[in-house]
């Protein structure tokens, strides 16, 4: 299912092996020409995905790690300035602003996306009738478009004569100015972005919640375990992994998170909802500042590397891999 | 062996992608015969076939040049030639904006152009292409900003027409009496801008850069007059941010459902607002002090990395002032060309609505241009858009937001 999971699992195995099996047969020498031959084979397999990700991941990366050393306007050739472009950002104090803006978006984002995913998961792992159709339904947000499904999110939060709004409206509640309010521009784009990424989680959640051995789920039920504890003492725990994988990449997409804020406030009202991606877009093609643009992305690229080898280390203490 | 076999589709498959991206750019040139490349934005969107009729006269008087043009959008415009120039991809000829001449200028990406019938151009608006005495790019045309307004709603509120001599405080009382909130019906529209502040604060007497060029000046009584005066029609006379105003296309729509009875937007309008059910006419844009109408205009300049720089200025002083392209664009309607001869022009006089088209050549007799910087003239922009919209949703008052607007601004251009 997934990548860490994955691993995960072959540890373990592993572990098993040392314990039970007998020592792994020592492997036959190989000739010279035999051993070149297999590696050639082995790279040759790896080439469809080594060469985009060195062309299109590697290479930007070490582009702008030079251009992130230099002052370039796009326009005129790069002047090197070694390390001034960070200098600037960590005393810049819009820099901490937009990180924080980054970190609000995730922290609204994260619970939300995640509990209304398991809400789901949970309801379509019933023997519910035609799961199959509102699964699928759930799901079709996620491959839609960014740029539509920001339009529509306008569209139903305009704080005048918006869906959102006329429906509070009869209701007596005076709606709030979502997008055009600075205090309520980025709980727009999380429940956006909670309403566009749902179905994905959700798949994700179902994919874990299938993997559980029933037999544990009704032994409880047996032994007269209620709704709540047998969702906390045996699907939790069970679905673990599977949240493990949903945090870490939400966590890594909501860092960068971009494409809704670009299409929905463009960072405003009054720089609200400026965040990381958001400013290094800005900084390149409207600035042309590619050497401070550059820069950043090399800082928000050590904030993610820092977050996920915190969590990853992190999870021995609360996935569990049965 | 399989693996073998299913490698080597693996190979070949890279081998292919690899190839397909390299094949593309490899056009050989004869000797005498030359391809320029054009790219353009100013035919998209409607005049892509006038732009060939263009193109086609050219290379009927120039056999041995060939015109390869591309149009992009407007909104990409900008971003494109941006990543052209950085990757060295950009085309022998390319249309800029007045407002980014000057940060080209300054990078060293436009080639001289030597003109050889200056006087066939409008002298004002040649001249903002010239640093230091040398032509860098050529006019392709111009459009102002007038007053638009709605004859209908000016007749059933028993209004006088605006006029040429109208003032800020006609403006302000005519919006007033028109506004009719219960009908949804508002009196003035201006967007809350850079755009339009540089030019009320022209209008107003005062100026937005000091002598230097590289300070602000704007932060003065003038500044703060012009300021209110933009920011107050919002919630007054103007819908408010909350009510949708400023969102594309919001203040167009709003006249052209006739429940808005002025506006204040370009003179490329015209097309769109020719079949409206309703009786519409121009004015000059009021002043305070003096009067002053934004003028925006379009050029070509030449690429300094071309290896056709005369081949490509030949191409673009055709373009910008031969006598089928004044004709073709007077016949569509497309912005004005920036041409000296008045005779040319007359025939636009004529085109029916609006009645008066008069203004629009009044509105050319008091200009204010944009200031431009040589450095952070986007950022400047923003900022200032920024911190008006500040004050227009009252987190600021005007005085906080222009104070905060001439440091930021001071900070970002001064490179």
């Amino acid at each position: 299912m997934s990548a860490f999971a994955g691993e995960a699992v072959i540890e373990v195995t592993e572990e098993r092996d040392a314990r039970t099996a007998a020592p792994p047969p020592v492997p036959r020498r190989r000739s010279r020409a035999a051993r070149r031959r297999y590696a050639l084979t082995v790279l040759a397999f790896l080439l469809p995905s080594a060469v985009p990700i060195v062309a299109f991941v590697l290479g930007p990366m070490v582009a702008a790690a030079w251009i992130s050393l230099t002052r370039w306007n796009l326009l005129a050739p790069a002047k090197w300035v070694g390390l001034d472009n960070y200098a600037t950002l960590l005393t810049d104090p819009e820099t901490a602003q937009i990180f924080l803006h980054t970190v609000y978006y995730i922290v609204g984002y994260l619970p939300l996306v995640y509990v209304g995913g398991l809400a789901i998961a949970l309801a379509l792992n019933t023997a519910l009738r035609g799961r199959t159709l509102l699964r699928g339904i759930y799901f079709l947000p996620v491959i839609t478009s960014w740029i539509v499904v920001a339009l529509v999110w306008r569209w139903l939060l305009n704080p005048s004569n918006g869906v959102v709004n006329t429906v509070l409206g009869f209701f007596g509640i005076d709606g709030p100015g979502w997008w055009s309010d600075p205090a309520w521009a980025m709980p727009s784009i999380i429940l956006a972005s909670a309403w566009k990424d749902i179905g994905f989680v959700m798949v994700i959640l179902l994919a874990g919640l299938q993997a559980i051995d029933p037999e544990l789920v009704d032994a409880a039920r047996v032994d007269g375990a209620g709704w709540w504890r047998r969702l906390f003492s045996i699907t939790l725990p069970l679905l673990s992994p599977a949240t493990f994988f949903v945090v870490v990449i939400s966590l890594i997409n909501g860092f960068q998170v971009f494409d809704q804020v670009y299409a929905m406030t463009g960072g405003g009202p009054g720089g609200a909802t400026q965040v990381v991606v958001q400013q290094i877009y800005d900084l390149t093609f409207r600035y042309g500042k590619a050497g401070e643009a550059s820069a950043l992305s090399w800082l928000l690229f050590l904030v993610i590397l820092a977050v996920t080898v915190v969590q990853i280390r992190g999870q021995r203490r609360w996935v569990n891999y049965g | 062996m399989r693996t073998t076999a299913l490698a080597t589709v693996g190979i070949a498959a890279v081998a292919a992608l690899a190839l397909s991206g390299c094949a593309a750019d490899s056009g050989g040139q004869d000797s005498g015969k030359v391809t320029i490349t054009y790219t353009n934005f100013i035919s998209n969107d409607g005049n892509e076939e006038n732009l060939q009729t263009i193109v086609d006269a050219f290379e009927e008087e120039n056999p041995d040049i060939t015109v390869d043009v591309t149009t992009l959008p407007y909104a990409d415009y900008g971003t494109a030639l941006q990543t052209d120039l950085a990757a060295g991809t950009v085309s022998d000829v390319f249309d800029i904006e007045y407002a980014n001449y000057a940060q080209y200028q300054a990078n060293g990406v436009l080639a001289e152009l030597p003109v050889e019938d200056p006087g066939a151009y409008r002298q004002s608006v040649l001249e903002a292409y010239q640093t230091d005495g040398v032509q860098y790019a050529l006019p392709s045309s111009f459009s102002t900003v007038v007053l638009f307004y709605n004859r209908d709603l000016f007749d059933a509120a028993g209004l006088e027409y605006p006029t040429t001599d109208w003032t800020w405080a006609e403006e302000q009382a005519a919006a007033e009496q028109l506004t009719d909130a219960a009908a949804g019906v508002w009196g003035d529209h201006q967007p809350v801008s850079f755009y339009e502040f540089y030019k009320v604060l022209a209008q107003n007497g005062g100026d937005f850069l000091d002598e230097s060029g590289t300070k602000t000046a704007f932060n003065s009584p003038e500044g703060i007059e012009a300021a209110e005066w933009l920011v107050g029609k919002s919630g007054t006379v103007m819908p408010t941010i909350e009510e949708g105003q400023g969102t594309p296309d919001f203040d167009t729509t709003l006249f052209t459902d006739g429940k808005l009875g002025m506006l204040h937007t370009g003179i490329w309008m015209f097309g769109a607002f020719a079949d409206l059910p309703f009786g519409w006419d121009i004015a000059v844009e009021p002043g305070n002090a003096q009067q002053a109408s934004a003028l925006f205009s379009n050029a070509v300049g030449v690429s300094a990395g071309s290896e056709h720089v005369e081949a490509a200025a030949k191409f673009a002083e055709f373009l910008t002032s031969s006598d089928v392209m004044v004709e073709t664009r007077l016949d569509a309607g497309w912005e004005l060309p920036a041409v000296s001869d008045e005779d040319a022009l007359a025939s636009y006089l004529e085109l029916g609505d609006p009645e008066n088209r008069q203004a629009v050549f009044d509105s050319l007799e008091n200009v204010a241009l944009p200031p431009v910087v040589a450095e952070g003239q986007q950022e400047m922009q923003d900022i200032m858009t920024e911190e008006l919209v500040e004050a227009q949703s009252g987190r600021k008052t005007v005085a906080d937001a222009l104070a905060s607007a001439e440091e930021r601004i001071n900070a970002a251009i001064a490179g």
